[in-house]
């Protein structure tokens, strides 16, 4: 997922002009999930050399793992396995050393019940939370999206978890389907200027906006139009995949949903396709320069059933027009027999001057370009399949 | 059974990721009050190590989690009645009350 400073949507954890003062004074630190572990890799302001250190907790599924931007030194992991279920891992000495926290997420009140995969009802059940959305300001104050799909925020640091159960208690919620990865509400986007105006993504039920910090919810998918469902443009059931956004522009929204990428203009009140020249506009992650709020990044990948780039070239694309007009970025990237997958939550950006861009792949790679994406350098090679990459940009 | 106290010592052999997670290593001995369940021994082990809370059983309704298992005396105990007895063997400390990854899960 692209982030700025280890959240993707909001300020920087340090003042833009401050990291611009040089390369020297400043570094990065990222985040990767992977199915059995986490890691992080950390270099200087140059990012041409990388320590990598990992694995944290060692065979267990990492579907996030993100940093405070309030404070550097805190970090949440969201950690989780078939065997044990949910744990909720919290650092507060930049990934030194780390503590269990809050793992009760529970319900509000009588859950009900969401369609199945065969169109009968099936009770909510939590399986899992894939996305932790740390406050800009409150490092104790973190969002969490879950599995099944319902939004959880905690105000004090992970130790407790409650519902917001607005969402889960929309009108269309009984209609709600799962996609192939599950019914997950896998995207939290809060509007830096406005805390209390806050989008969500659930595959497969779509975008969802709160301007109550969470109380009240309506769906937010006009201009969405989706083949694989039976009412194209309705108004839940689309499978959006990523959404992203500049903090200094919050009304603007993009989004890669399951095939189209789309934008917004009013805050997500309407959608307008931007796939424009791409050779496939199917894809997993979006993601916005860290100071260009019109240069935005996908990876395009083949298909829907073909999780793989196309003609096994792994190429990420570059738009400086804010949609439409798409560049490939291919330097350093392999351009033959490359058949990996990008996930959701699996691209970032840093804030240095000049912006970087990382990315992990489903084969275990993870990938950086200090110069915006016109060359790339692989961090690593060979770690598990990358669920998630975070960045933080650090004094 | 320590009689005054009412209290007994188990042995607990918990998989490596939960004494990972709960920063243990070897066995784990308890002191359970009163008589040696499922059920009592699972809530020492959690008043012991909260972050195992959520890890074994369900926060709320209790139930073991699908692919965790409860083995003693060469017998799966994972189906019996949570407020059943433990094996006299458990009771008495000579032999461990197991907590068991299945082999399922990936």
């Amino acid at each position: 997922m692209i982030s700025v400073d280890g959240n993707r949507h909001t300020p920087c954890d340090v003042p833009v002009e401050q990291s611009r003062k040089g390369a020297g004074m400043s570094g990065v630190r990222v985040l990767v999930g992977t199915r059995k572990g986490a890691f992080v890799l950390t270099s200087d302001g140059k990012r041409e050399r990388w320590d990598v250190s990992g694995p944290l907790f060692a065979g267990w599924e990492i579907y996030h793992l993100t940093g405070s931007p309030a404070d550097p030194g805190r970090l949440y992991a969201s950690q989780s396995g078939g065997w044990f279920g949910q744990v909720i891992q919290r650092s507060d000495d930049g990934g030194t050393t780390w503590e269990p926290v809050g793992n009760q997420f529970t319900y509000d009140g009588v859950p009900g019940t969401h369609q199945w995969y065969d169109g009968t009802p099936h009770p909510w059940e939590f399986a899992r939370v894939w996305h932790l959305e740390p406050s800009v300001t409150d490092p104790d104050l973190v969002y969490a999206g879950a599995e099944d799909a319902a939004l959880f925020r905690s105000i004090d640091g992970g130790q407790s978890w409650r519902e917001l159960p607005g969402l889960r208690e929309h009108d269309s919620a009984p209609s709600w389907q799962p996609g192939a990865g599950g019914m997950c509400l896998h995207t939290i986007v809060v509007d830096p200027t406005d805390p209390a105006r806050l989008h969500v993504a659930i595959s497969a039920a779509g975008v969802f906006r709160s301007d109550d910090t969470g109380k009240t919810w309506r769906p937010t998918n006009r201009g969405l139009n989706s083949d694989g469902i039976p009412d194209s443009d309705a108004d839940v059931g689309h499978c959006v995949h990523n959404l992203a956004m500049h903090p200094s522009r919050p009304d603007v929204l993009f989004m890669q949903k399951h095939w189209d990428v789309m934008r917004s203009d009013d805050a997500g009140e309407s959608w307008h396709e931007v796939s424009g020249d791409l050779p496939t506009d199917f894809g997993f992650p979006i993601g916005v320069h860290a100071h260009e709020p019109d240069t935005v990044y996908v990876v395009p990948i083949t298909s829907d059933s073909y999780h793989y780039p196309p003609d096994g070239k792994l190429r990420v694309y570059r738009s400086r027009t804010g949609g439409n007009e798409w560049e490939p970025l291919t330097k350093g990237l392999p351009q033959r027999d490359c058949y990996v997958n990008v996930l959701r939550d699996a691209m970032a950006v840093d804030s240095l001057d000049s912006c970087g861009v990382y990315f992990g792949t489903t084969g275990g790679q993870v990938y950086a370009s200090a110069d915006a994406g016109d060359s790339w350098a692989p961090i690593v090679r060979d770690l598990p399949a990358v669920l998630s990459v975070e960045v933080q940009t650090l004094k | 059974m320590n009689a005054a106290m009412n209290t007994t010592v188990i042995r607990v052999v918990l998989p490596t990721h939960l004494r990972t997670l709960a920063h243990v290593r070897g066995e784990v001995r308890l002191d359970v009050e009163g008589q040696a369940t499922q059920r009592s021994v699972l809530d020492a082990l959690e008043v012991r190590y909260p972050m195992l809370r959520g890890t074994m059983r369900d926060h709320v309704t209790q139930q073991r989690r699908a692919f965790v298992r409860f083995f003693a005396c060469e017998q799966d105990l994972s189906h019996e009645l949570p407020d059943a007895p433990l094996p006299d063997a458990v009771a008495t400390g000579s032999e461990p009350f197991q907590v068991v990854g299945a082999m399922a899960g990936g």
